[in-house]
């Protein structure tokens, strides 16, 4: 009989051996809100999740990282401003820029996080309407050679939800030129801008593509019956975000073989 | 040392404390007992029990014990209804029943649900922010006090004139604080419900469901046993917040000639009740604590000795032990404050190194307090001097009890007789294709009809991952196990309007209301929580409204088989001697084998028959169209529980063999309001003949869509599935009718006698009210 498992705890083991030999930790601060989601995302897409604890002092053998969703330390400073200090963002950062370039993925409270933490430029603020918003968010995939969109096609629209209160990206003009003329921006908001972010950018890359962030959430659209088609009945499908773990599984076993 | 230095206060703080020895020498000391909400015989009570009088700080505990909303003391003798008309079969599924921070109710495969609605309304009138956020905080640490996690919330929002400038600060200030903090604790907000009437202009209703699951052996409850055992209070300092709370704010009417009551609003903080959940189910899952019990209204005056009574009967705890925000508060306001997010508990001496570990981990503060005696005596000291020595029962069980006077009102006969048929607002019925048309779009358009997507994108409804439907569909649907597929179904309702015409019918409308919610998204209804909005028990109109109300309801559960396993009564919502409508709000649980047979209220697929279940009267009074026209009067709903049982067993079997796709129930705006909902859903049309309807109930088109008849739903069949629906409705002969077909091509709702409706007009008029008022 399965535990009610505690936040982080990662409970089964992916089928296929070869894509469970695989292991993606994912965070989690205090006020982290989506990691139990982003740990099924993980086992859904065949890996092995692993529960990392922001107090740690390692991050053990674990091939990639998502730092999820939340409110960590409440938000109640700039969002993901604590956070930047934990023990385990030294040994995230030292990772992410070795030669080694681990796969790292911050959504939403993530995507702040690394932001302060500057691996990725730029930063949030509160959303242009001052509200919280809760929707199902079409975004175009335009960089498809990251650690993270490997399993999309570029220009591929895909549906997964957004839910945010501090979601606008901003830069200065100069970086935002940059992310563009490199190829950063990984995901721009489609019909609809929810926040007033600066060129319609929902996510961005590091000049490797082993670290991106996004404020939508992938984790939410990856199990049928729990996605945006069937809560909302938005189209698509509820399984597009699926493709940012798949991805990086294939990018591991690849970089593995 | 396992108190913190901060918790050493005593040395900046100098008090004349009244103790215990001091009060038994000083029986004549003038005390503020009528300031903190005690009546003269209360008091005089009081000093019966203890033999003297009180100290301050005993006079504190029983003032905000004693008072309405933490004794029950005018609704008690009714809500005894709730316990008695139980039978052994309602029981069976019951774990834990009324009277703990909520019930609990057995899933299967050892799991088990706690769900409890209870109302935050006059915080959230005063400082509709932190009263909503808090209202918010209080349910869930209810059901983190069973041993459960939280998964889910819903709110319940009763608010004034939808024009009235006040609406807009409530308006926002509530949706804002209950998505600040229900999204920050990571509880996805499956649904609720939006009334705007002017009744509560005054006195708005901002209610909060919380449900949690648990495994059978996680089940905790609030009891002190163990004679040596510590006890412990975590989580949040004590502040100068919400002192008087329940028992000033809660439990008396609003008028000018007093001062604000800001200060007995609490003022939440969100990110330290995330981190109390985890906590606490670190501490459950190790086995850590004895009891536990979360502090809300009456804080630690309520923990001990609701935790003293329940267990052996005795605690000694030293109150200057207590970790504090504010260093001059004295012992009656640190025994009355009800600053949020904290919690106690017991302990074992073995499991404090333990306790210790957890909230280190969770950077969580903590204090010990004292133990578990079994003198059958709550002691409490401020610096080992005795400032309190109670019996806790008398303090948490014994308060006093009203069988407060009750008559039903001289005007309600005059009122069931102003039939809205053939009144002077029913003038100019439409009847013409294009009158219909525009009745149905600015039925839709209307306050409490049009879409509530302003309020609900402001909730997380995918956090955790396991909501499987959510608003605006008929019940929200949480997934709780996996790998089953086992999960929940939850809806509330209320209608004021039927409650004020009929209390008895109306509760049992809103019962029926909420019941069918649950049915229709294909779940087996097992428990109800309900949470009851009334104005003054001191008015015997009121009164007999509450009384009607509650007999109402608890025969209500008799015939349906579910029983009320926890909820809250809110009285004195009037302003000055003008009481709100009587808004008893009605949560029902439903039970899934496996959320991927839950049902939804729209229409996809192209060709599916749309059939109509139950039959039409002509029943307009306490309509939404009577109360566009600006009319109230004349008799409910008929309500008919068997019916609605037979409904409920249709829905759920069409639900669990896959013969519908989709299924809407029936009530506030009738058909029309059922028909546009579903089109709107997805944006897929119908084309609809309702000929045979009237033709077998005998009512005219007008009827047949704005009737408010109960008992009804509207399904949508695959052809494959039509005979074996229909003959199952037949086999249990209940009425149906086809009534049309999807149309997934037109993009239209066609309904012959009806001028065709553009689905993007409906939708623009739908969706455009909440934005006019509130931006």
């Amino acid at each position: 009989m399965t535990e009610l498992p505690l936040i982080g705890e990662a409970i089964a083991v992916a089928a296929n051996p070869k894509l469970a030999g695989a292991k993606i930790g994912v965070v989690t601060f205090p006020g982290t809100l989506d990691d139990r989601d982003a740990v099924r995302a993980v086992r859904l897409a065949g890996a092995t999740p692993v529960a990392l604890w922001h107090a740690d002092t390692t991050l053990g053998d674990v091939d990639a990282v998502v730092i999820p969703g939340g409110f960590s330390y409440g938000d109640y400073l700039r969002a993901g401003a604590i956070s930047r200090f934990a023990p385990l963002m030294a040994k995230i950062i030292d990772a992410a820029n070795s030669d080694a370039r681990l796969p790292v993925l911050g959504i939403c409270n993530g995507f702040q996080i690394l932001t302060e933490s500057h691996l990725l430029p730029g930063s949030m603020i509160k959303n242009d309407h001052l509200k919280f918003m809760c929707r199902d968010q079409v975004l175009r995939v335009e960089n498809n050679t990251t650690a993270w969109t490997g399993d999309y096609a570029a220009g591929q629209e895909i549906t997964v939800p957004l839910k945010n209160q501090d979601g606008q990206y901003i830069a200065d003009e100069k970086t935002l030129d940059a992310l563009e003329a490199e190829g950063r921006v990984v995901f721009r908001y489609v019909g609809f801008n929810p926040n007033g972010s600066r060129r319609d950018i929902a996510g961005i890359a590091n000049a490797a593509g082993n670290v991106v962030g996004l404020m939508p959430h992938p984790e939410h659209a990856v199990e049928v019956g729990f996605g945006p088609e069937s809560l909302d009945g938005v189209g698509g499908s509820d399984t597009d975000g699926l493709g940012f773990f798949t991805s990086v599984l294939n990018k591991i076993v690849g970089d593995n073989k | 040392m396992t108190e913190t230095s901060a918790g050493s206060i005593t040395e900046t703080k100098k008090f004349n404390i009244d103790t215990v020895e001091n009060a038994a020498k000083t029986p004549d000391v003038e005390l503020p007992w009528a300031e903190l909400g005690l009546k003269q015989n209360e008091f005089d009570e009081v000093v019966k029990v203890l033999g003297r009088r009180p100290t301050g700080a005993e006079l504190a505990m029983y003032s905000v014990m004693w008072s309405e909303h933490c004794s029950y003391k005018s609704s008690k003798n009714h809500l005894r209804q709730f316990g008695d008309k139980v039978t052994e079969e309602m029981k069976k599924d019951m774990l834990v029943g009324i009277g703990e921070n909520a019930g609990v109710t057995n899933l299967g495969d050892g799991w088990a649900v706690t769900f409890k609605i209870e109302s935050h309304n006059s915080p959230s009138f005063v400082e509709p922010y932190q009263g909503a956020a808090t209202g918010i905080g209080g349910i869930v640490r209810d059901i983190i006090s069973m041993g459960a996690r939280p998964v889910a919330v819903m709110d319940p929002l009763r608010f004034g004139a939808i024009d009235h400038p006040d609406t807009a600060r409530v308006m926002h200030g509530a949706v804002a604080g209950i998505g600040g903090y229900g999204n920050s604790l990571g509880l996805p907000n499956i649904g609720g419900e939006m009334v705007f009437d002017s009744v509560y202009q005054g006195n708005p209703l901002v209610n909060a469901l919380a449900v949690g699951v648990m495994r059978h052996e996680d089940i905790r409850l609030a009891n002190a046993s163990g004679k040596g055992n510590k006890v412990v209070l975590f989580g949040a300092r004590t502040g100068g917040d919400g002192i008087g709370g329940a028992s000033v704010l809660a439990s008396e009417s609003f008028d000018d000639t007093k001062p604000s009551k800001r200060p007995a609003v609490q003022v939440g903080d969100p990110f330290a009740e995330k981190v109390l959940i985890e906590c606490c189910l670190e501490l459950f899952k190790g086995s850590l604590v004895e009891g536990i019990q979360d502090l809300g209204a009456a804080g630690i005056s309520c923990a001990t000795s609701e935790l003293a009574s329940n267990g052996d009967g005795g605690m000694q705890v030293e109150l200057t032990s207590v970790l504090l925000r504010d260093p001059t508060l004295t012992p009656g306001e640190i025994l009355m404050s009800e600053s949020q997010e904290r919690m106690m508990a017991v302990v074992t001496p073995e499991n404090i190194a333990a306790f210790e570990a957890v909230m280190d981990k969770w950077a969580v503060e903590y204090s010990w307090l004292g133990e578990v005696t079994d003198t059958g005596r709550l002691i409490i000291t401020w610096e080992g001097e005795v400032i309190v020595d109670v019996d806790p029962r008398t303090v948490a069980h014994d308060g006093p009890v009203y069988d407060r006077p009750y008559a039903r009102p001289e005007w309600q006969d005059a009122v069931q007789a102003d039939s809205f048929t053939g009144s002077v607002q029913d003038a100019g019925r439409p009847s013409a294709p294009a009158e219909l048309a525009a009745a149905i779009t600015e039925l839709v358009a209307s306050p409490n009809m049009c879409d509530k997507s302003w309020i609900t994108n402001q909730y997380d409804r995918y956090v955790g991952g396991n909501t499987a439907m959510a608003f605006p569909d008929d019940a929200g649907v949480v997934r709780v196990d996996e790998e089953t597929g086992l999960g929940v179904a939850l809806a509330t309702d209320a209608n004021g309007r039927y409650t004020y015409l009929d209390p008895y019918h109306g509760a049992q409308l809103a019962l029926a209301e909420a019941y069918r919610n649950v049915a229709t998204s294909g779940a087996v209804p097992m428990a109800v929580s309900d949470c009851l909005n009334f104005g003054s028990p001191e008015d015997p109109d009121v009164m007999w409204q509450l009384a009607e109300a509650i007999r109402g309801l608890s025969d209500a559960c008799m015939v349906l088989g579910i029983p009320v396993t926890g909820g809250n009564v809110s009285l004195y919502n009037q302003t000055g001697t003008t009481p709100i409508h009587p808004s008893p709000v009605v949560a029902v649980l439903g039970k899934f084998d496996d959320v991927a047979r839950r049902t939804p209220s729209g229409w996809k697929e192209d060709g599916q028959a749309i059939y109509l279940l139950g039959t039409t009267a002509a029943e307009l009074d306490g309509s939404e169209w009577s109360n566009l026209r600006g009319h109230l009067g004349g008799l409910p709903p008929k309500v008919d529980l068997d019916s609605e049982r037979a409904l409920g067993e249709i829905l759920i079997n069409a639900s669990r063999d896959g013969m519908v796709d989709s299924a809407h129930d029936l009530s506030e705006g009738g058909l029309a309001a059922a028909l546009v909902e579903s089109a709107l859903r997805y944006g897929v049309g119908a084309r609809i003949a309702l000929q045979d309807v009237l033709d077998r109930d005998g009512v005219d088109l007008f009827t047949a869509l704005f009737s408010e008849t109960q008992g009804r739903a509207i399904v949508s069949v695959p052809r494959s599935e039509e005979i074996r629906f229909t003959d199952m409705c037949t086999a249990r002969s209940f009425a149906h009718v086809r009534i049309g077909v999807v149309d997934a091509e037109g993009g239209t709702l066609e309904i012959n006698g009806v001028e065709p409706m553009n689905l993007d007009a409906l939708r623009e008029a739908h969706e455009a009210t909440l934005p006019k008022y509130f931006g």
